[in-house]
């Protein structure tokens, strides 16, 4: 594809460009400037030390051993081949393909129009099908989406369909989930080593379990449906070594922001951001599918991270399907090397209207907000409630503005009832956020993550300003295009909520 | 795999095989196009030879297997600057409405670039519009960033649009206007939309290198293009499901 990939023959010498960035990083020059100067030398000094030989097969590579990134590994078995190198235009199997409500129809749609009315699906056991995005709503076609979902699954006879009928109680629907990349990892359809897309530009979430996930559209998704394959192009990987204890008002959500500030929106464009490092080994899994969610928001064409003890541990509860997890070479190529001392980092926004925007929360504390919001497949999942509601627990007060929460899953909102926050003497998530004031949790969905129809909870209706779990700010993103935007950790968004304005969580956290 | 395969159409296989080797009206034409006009979103797979996939005609003669006949685009153009993310281009809330359905579609134009901030002051579509009266539409950097969702090229392409012409694009959406053929996506060598503005007179002609050539008819300037790169053989061959059946990867064989 056009693109300014740049790609790099594994056989020549690894390009590397080690950065290491503190809290210097902080000091320089205007944030809103730097994307754009950053973007010009970081692509600059990446040198393709070799064209990518496209027609190379494996056996013309001499004996010489290569090594290969995870990512160039789960693609070379996925497309059945002993060695890829990035640029390598290849046809992949599939393990799992996952769609939710706005794309479903249109995916099945254009399968049905290529392969026949009365086409099968390649595995009805392989395909996920989440309504998640429009649930509680009364707009007819959002309801209708779910509907023709319902219909493709009975005549496909699709094992996994996490559905919903009754919109006025979501417990009353036994099935239904939510929020596809959460549901997805509860549900332990995420495995290490496997190939998974989805239909949504998150589904770079999966990859925390060292697999390759990564978002497609309706037509690509119809190809797969037919065939179980993929044309894809393998990607170059940039290294991002996290180390250093992570300090106990941080979180990966701070993390990330900080990745995305430092390299821009389209610093990954086309790459694998590969995360790993002493950091990123102290992780949860739900703490590092929050690292992964927001790699799309800076290009990125797929997140991973090495499976460990954690991975196997979250993984192994979870499914009973055979894996067999990947790891990087030692002497595998990367095109970038970033290095990070997490034990320097202070908790960072992303203020209006990018995703690099980034900015110290503590620098923020001027500006005034008019709304809290909790939720989404970046921030609404069972540990970030916990954050948030032992914020709220410490600082022993009430919140200043509307705070909407939004679980993710049924599970993250059975948990935000019934499991006792640490530290809180027994009491649940749910009686903290009440005794804090907060909006009750309501049903779990993406909810206005996305804005969505008009009768959506929490949408962004008027031009305010929002500090929000969320994964993107553009205009418009959660409803009124004026709205103002500030993508914060769970801490963060809760500190804020307390005091009315952009807040650092060391405010309440010690 | 074979499951779904022996329910592969043969009347559409046999006329989507037998367009590819004739000449320049069909599948030739690199710029796979499936447009509401088209038979293909009326799609009846089990009936007649009109159920072949239509594609733009060629404005130049086909040629031999890897140079590229395409087409020429002309008309006003659109410019826009960076970051032009997807909910810019089609609100998420417009996600409710399904590409692979006429109608939905149809409305789908009608509401492509309504999320662009008010810095722009002209409407990509018109009060009360279905289609937009601009054909080219000039952006700047990471153009099409944020979601997977195909709502993004489809509406560009449902609204009348034929090309972009951007510095650079998100991964996703590049390879959507690829897939569905909507909308053309090429890039510049320079920063365009800062010299253009909207409402210019501007062309896009094919050169025989594989590149392009934009010219400016208002501003009275050119601009090279870049070729298209690996996506071409996949334009080329008419969209990623012609592709498969060529590369073999859909088995030609089948039975009903």
């Amino acid at each position: 594809m056009a693109s300014s990939v740049i790609s790099s023959s594994p056989l020549v010498c690894k390009s590397s460009s080690k950065k290491d960035l503190g809290i210097s990083s902080f000091n320089k020059s205007s944030q809103i400037s730097i994307h754009r100067c950053q973007k010009k030398s970081i692509s600059r000094k990446i040198v393709s030390v070799m064209a990518p030989q496209k027609d190379r097969s494996p056996s013309t590579t001499g004996s010489v051993k290569t090594g290969m990134t995870m990512t160039e590994k789960i693609l070379a078995r996925a497309s059945e081949k002993s060695l890829v190198v990035p640029g390598d235009n290849i046809w992949v199997n599939v393990d799992v393909l996952m769609t939710h409500d706005v794309c479903g129809p249109g995916a099945f749609g254009i399968f049905q129009r290529e392969f026949g009315q009365k086409a099968k699906v390649w595995d009805p056991e392989k395909i996920v099908v989440i309504p998640d995005h429009y649930i509680f709503t009364a707009d007819k076609r959002a309801n209708r989406n779910v509907d023709i979902m319902r219909e493709h699954c009975r005549e496909q006879n699709i094992k996994y369909f996490y559905d919903i009928t009754d919109l006025g109680d979501f417990r009353a629907n036994p099935d239904y989930k939510g929020v596809c990349h959460v549901a997805l990892a509860q549900e332990g359809h995420c495995r290490p080593g496997e190939v998974l897309l989805g239909t949504d530009s998150h589904t770079c979430t999966a990859g925390a379990f060292g697999q390759f996930a990564t978002g497609i559209g309706n037509t690509d998704a119809g190809f797969v449906l037919g065939t179980g394959k993929i044309l894809l192009k393998v990607p170059p990987t940039m290294r991002f070594v996290l180390d250093g204890e992570m300090p106990s008002y941080l979180q990966a959500k701070d993390l990330i922001l900080q990745i995305i500030g430092e390299i821009s929106v389209a610093g990954a464009t086309y790459k694998t951001m590969e995360f790993s490092g002493t950091t990123v080994e102290s992780l949860s899994m739900e703490e590092r599918m929050t690292l992964c969610n927001m790699v799309v928001e800076a290009g990125g064409k797929n997140g991973v991270i090495p499976p460990d003890a954690t991975t196997l541990n979250y993984v192994e509860n979870r499914t009973s399907v055979p894996f067999e997890p990947v790891y990087s070479d030692g002497n595998a190529s990367f095109v970038a090397d970033y290095r990070f001392d997490v034990s320097k980092l202070e908790p960072v926004v992303a203020k209006p209207h990018s995703p690099d925007n980034r900015a110290l929360a503590r620098d923020c504390k001027d500006v005034k907000i008019d709304r809290v919001y909790i939720g989404s497949c970046t921030g609404g999942k069972t540990e970030d409630f916990m954050a948030a509601a032992k914020l709220f627990h410490a600082a022993g007060r009430k919140v200043k503005v509307p705070t909407f929460l939004v679980p993710a899953t049924q599970k993250v909102w059975m948990d935000v009832y019934a499991l006792p926050v640490p530290g809180s003497g027994g009491k649940t998530c749910a009686q903290i956020f009440e005794e804090a004031g907060c909006d009750t949790p309501t049903s779990p969905s993406c909810g206005a993550c996305l804005g969505g129809p008009a009768d959506t909870y929490a949408r962004l209706n008027e031009p305010q300003v929002c500090v929000s779990t969320t994964n993107r700010n553009f205009p418009g993103r959660m409803g009124h295009k004026e709205g103002q935007i500030y993508l914060a950790s769970p801490y963060t968004a809760a500190a804020s909520a307390l005091t009315g304005h952009v807040s650092d969580p060391r405010e309440f956290l010690q | 795999m074979a499951t779904s395969l022996q329910f592969l159409n043969p009347t559409l296989f046999r006329s989507l095989a037998s367009s590819n080797k004739n000449s320049s009206s069909l599948s030739s034409s690199p710029f796979f196009r499936l447009n509401s006009s088209s038979i293909a979103f009326n799609f009846k797979p089990l009936t007649s030879s009109s159920t072949k996939i239509i594609t733009r005609a060629a404005a130049s003669s086909s040629n031999s297997g890897d140079s590229q006949a395409r087409e020429t685009f002309h008309g006003l153009c659109y410019v826009v600057k960076d970051n032009i993310d997807t909910d810019q281009i089609i609100p998420a809330e417009y996600g409710t409405l399904v590409p692979s359905i006429p109608e939905d579609r149809e409305k789908l134009g009608s509401f492509a670039m309504i999320g662009l901030s008010s810095f722009y002051s002209d409407r990509f579509v018109e009060q009360g519009e279905m289609k937009s009266k601009y054909s080219v539409i000039i952006g700047g950097d990471n153009f099409g960033c944020g979601s997977s969702r195909e709502h993004a090229p489809v509406c560009l392409g449902a609204a009348g649009a034929k090309a972009v012409v951007a510095e650079s694009y998100a991964r996703i959406f590049f390879r959507n206007c690829v897939a569905t053929g909507e909308i053309f996506p090429l890039e510049s060598e320079v920063r365009i939309c800062d010299e253009c503005k909207t409402g210019d007179v501007v062309t896009i002609e094919p050169k025989e290198d594989g590149s392009s050539l934009l010219i400016n008819h208002t501003t009275r300037k050119e601009y090279k293009l870049k070729p298209i790169g690996d996506a071409g053989p996949v334009i080329d061959a008419g969209g990623i499901f012609a592709y498969a059946r060529k590369a073999g990867m859909i088995p030609s064989a089948s039975s009903a």
